[in-house]
């Protein structure tokens, strides 16, 4: 039982380790929460200009949209605080062959490479997204119930499972293809498209976005377990959908690192 | 100004280096060409909205063409001098570039031209599926009006050239101007025409918008290509874009004429 004890400190000084190194630039520390606000806010733009004239867009008020936008808000400062500057590290790793320091420590390397750096400064997204939460129910003038919330928060585990399983494959192409440090930016820019209610997209792009890039999974379904409109069912395919996902991931990552190198390689 | 000669001279060689720099990364370049994604979020959005009732004089058909063309558009006018200027300031490459005998203003934006037939490669093909989709019926059907998209895309390109050649040389006095880089992107998101057509924001902000830049640098150009001006108007917004040309090409020659000055090439 003394594992998961010595992961959690590991965690701990990990942290540790990231934010020491950011607070070296302060300057950026700063500015940076300053603009993930502003950031946000492009996000509501267009929702405002939409919904001036009319009162629902595809099935959904502008407090229910305004909800799935905070997800994606939510979400967005955990793929770019925990998950992002992780990948950039290691790809930079495998590129130059010092993933070997990694793998010779006596700790899970994929555990090590996950923790390898956050951004701290992304837990302003946080405050936003719940800013955004509390005034999309102030315009829907209810409150969300307690059993809402607690299926969002379950949903809130696994969409970041997925989210990080997504993470684990794009890392473990890069054992293959080497350079995919752009490919975060590629994700980020298909991860916009989790801001607006899945009902928007139709045809094939609304199937990709349900299964093969779950976007649905993370934002819309979240905002409808708040609202108290989704199934107990639907919940259960996600969490189970993530969880399957997840051990994916984990035996890709296995394979993957199977095939590492070293330098050069 | 004795090296304008020598500058002509050696404008063909830049172009085929900068070229070559963008097929060599090809796969890379293509992967950032793909991130353009926006237009097409934006766009699904807006359909979903005229779906159930037109907005202004914008329908399903009229955002399928507005969106495909800003796809097209921002790949033809975008440039990522302030980056390469942050990495080259930053690491001391710079010093490299100040000793050849050719404006840097004018280097970069020789070599940021030169990918744009790569670009080419993704944007004619969609602006075909805008063409095959909605049909030519939207285009303008005056050559006066396509002389002034011609002048209008250049001055768009020059804008967001200039501007960021501008910020770029902020590195000289900041550590980073990438910082400031994100909030001119975050305003011009908003305000370009590039998530919401200009004429769809209420009067007020509508004006704001045709007084900042950002409007001339994607959403002019848009704009006259689906026809939603007549001569008079497209002329006028036309000497207001090239005023902005004018005043951000002063800005960025006088940033980087004082920065430069307190380079030090640390590292290099």
């Amino acid at each position: 039982m003394r594992a998961p004890l010595r992961y959690a400190r590991l965690f701990r000084v990990q942290l540790k380790a990231s934010t020491l190194t950011l607070l070296q630039y302060r300057f950026d520390f700063f500015t940076e929460g300053l603009l993930e606000v502003l950031w946000a806010a492009t996000a509501l733009v267009p929702l405002f200009v939409v919904f001036r004239d009319r009162s629902q867009v595809a099935g959904w008020t502008l407090g229910e949209a305004l909800l799935v936008v905070g997800w994606f808000t939510l979400l967005q400062g955990v793929l770019e605080g925990a998950i992002n500057p992780a990948l950039t590290s290691v790809v930079e790793h495998i590129r130059k062959g010092t993933l070997d320091f990694v793998l010779l420590k006596p700790a899970d390397a994929q555990f090590l490479v996950s923790t390898a750096r956050f951004a701290p400064w992304r837990a302003t997204n946080v405050i936003t997204a719940l800013a955004i939460f509390a005034y999309s129910f102030h315009l829907l003038g209810r409150r969300p119930s307690a059993d809402g919330i607690f299926l969002a928060a379950l949903l809130l585990a696994s969409s970041t499972l997925l989210l990080y399983s997504l993470w684990i494959l794009t890392v473990s192409a890069a054992f293959y293809v080497v350079r995919v440090d752009n490919l975060t930016f590629l994700f980020g820019a298909i991860f916009d498209a989790a801001r607006w209610p899945s009902s928007v997209f139709r045809g094939l792009l609304s199937v990709v976005f349900t299964f093969v890039i779950p976007l649905a999974l993370m934002t819309t379904y979240p905002a409808l377990a708040l609202l108290g409109k989704l199934s107990a069912g639907a919940a259960g395919a996600a969490l189970a959908g993530s969880l399957l996902f997840a051990g994916a991931a984990r035996a890709v990552w296995l394979a993957a690192i199977g095939r590492y190198t070293s330098a050069g390689g | 100004m004795a090296s304008v000669a020598s500058t002509v001279r050696a404008l063909p060689a830049l172009f085929r280096i900068g070229f070559a720099q963008a097929v060599a990364y090809r796969a890379e370049f293509l992967v950032w060409v793909l991130s353009t994604t926006m237009p097409l979020i934006m766009l699904a959005l807006w359909s979903a909205v005229a779906r159930d009732a037109p907005v202004g004089r914008f329908g399903q058909r009229e955002f399928v063409a507005y969106f495909l063309a800003t796809f097209v558009v921002r790949q033809l006018t975008s440039s990522w001098v302030s980056w390469q200027m942050n990495y080259e300031i930053r690491h001391g490459v710079l010093a490299m570039r100040l000793l050849r005998p050719v404006h840097p203003m004018i280097a970069y934006a020789a070599e940021n031209l030169a990918a744009q037939p790569l670009r080419l490669v993704v944007a004619v093909p969609v602006a075909l599926i805008a063409l095959s989709s909605v049909g030519a019926a939207m285009l303008p059907r005056d050559p006066l009006l396509w002389l002034v998209w011609g002048v209008a895309l250049l001055g768009g390109w020059l804008i967001t050239y200039l501007a960021s050649f501008a910020i770029g040389s902020l590195a000289f006095f900041l550590e980073s101007s990438i910082k400031a880089m994100d909030v001119w992107l975050t305003l011009f998101f908003v305000f370009s025409g590039y998530m919401i057509p200009v004429e769809l924001f209420p009067p007020t902000v509508r004006s704001i918008a045709s007084w900042l830049p950002f409007r001339y640098q994607i959403g002019f150009p848009v704009e006259l290509l689906t026809s939603a001006h007549g001569r008079a108007q497209a002329l006028t917004l036309l000497l207001a874009q090239w005023a902005w040309v004018a005043a951000l090409g002063a800005a960025a020659l006088l940033l980087w004429r004082r920065g430069v000055r307190t380079f030090e090439a640390y590292g290099g």
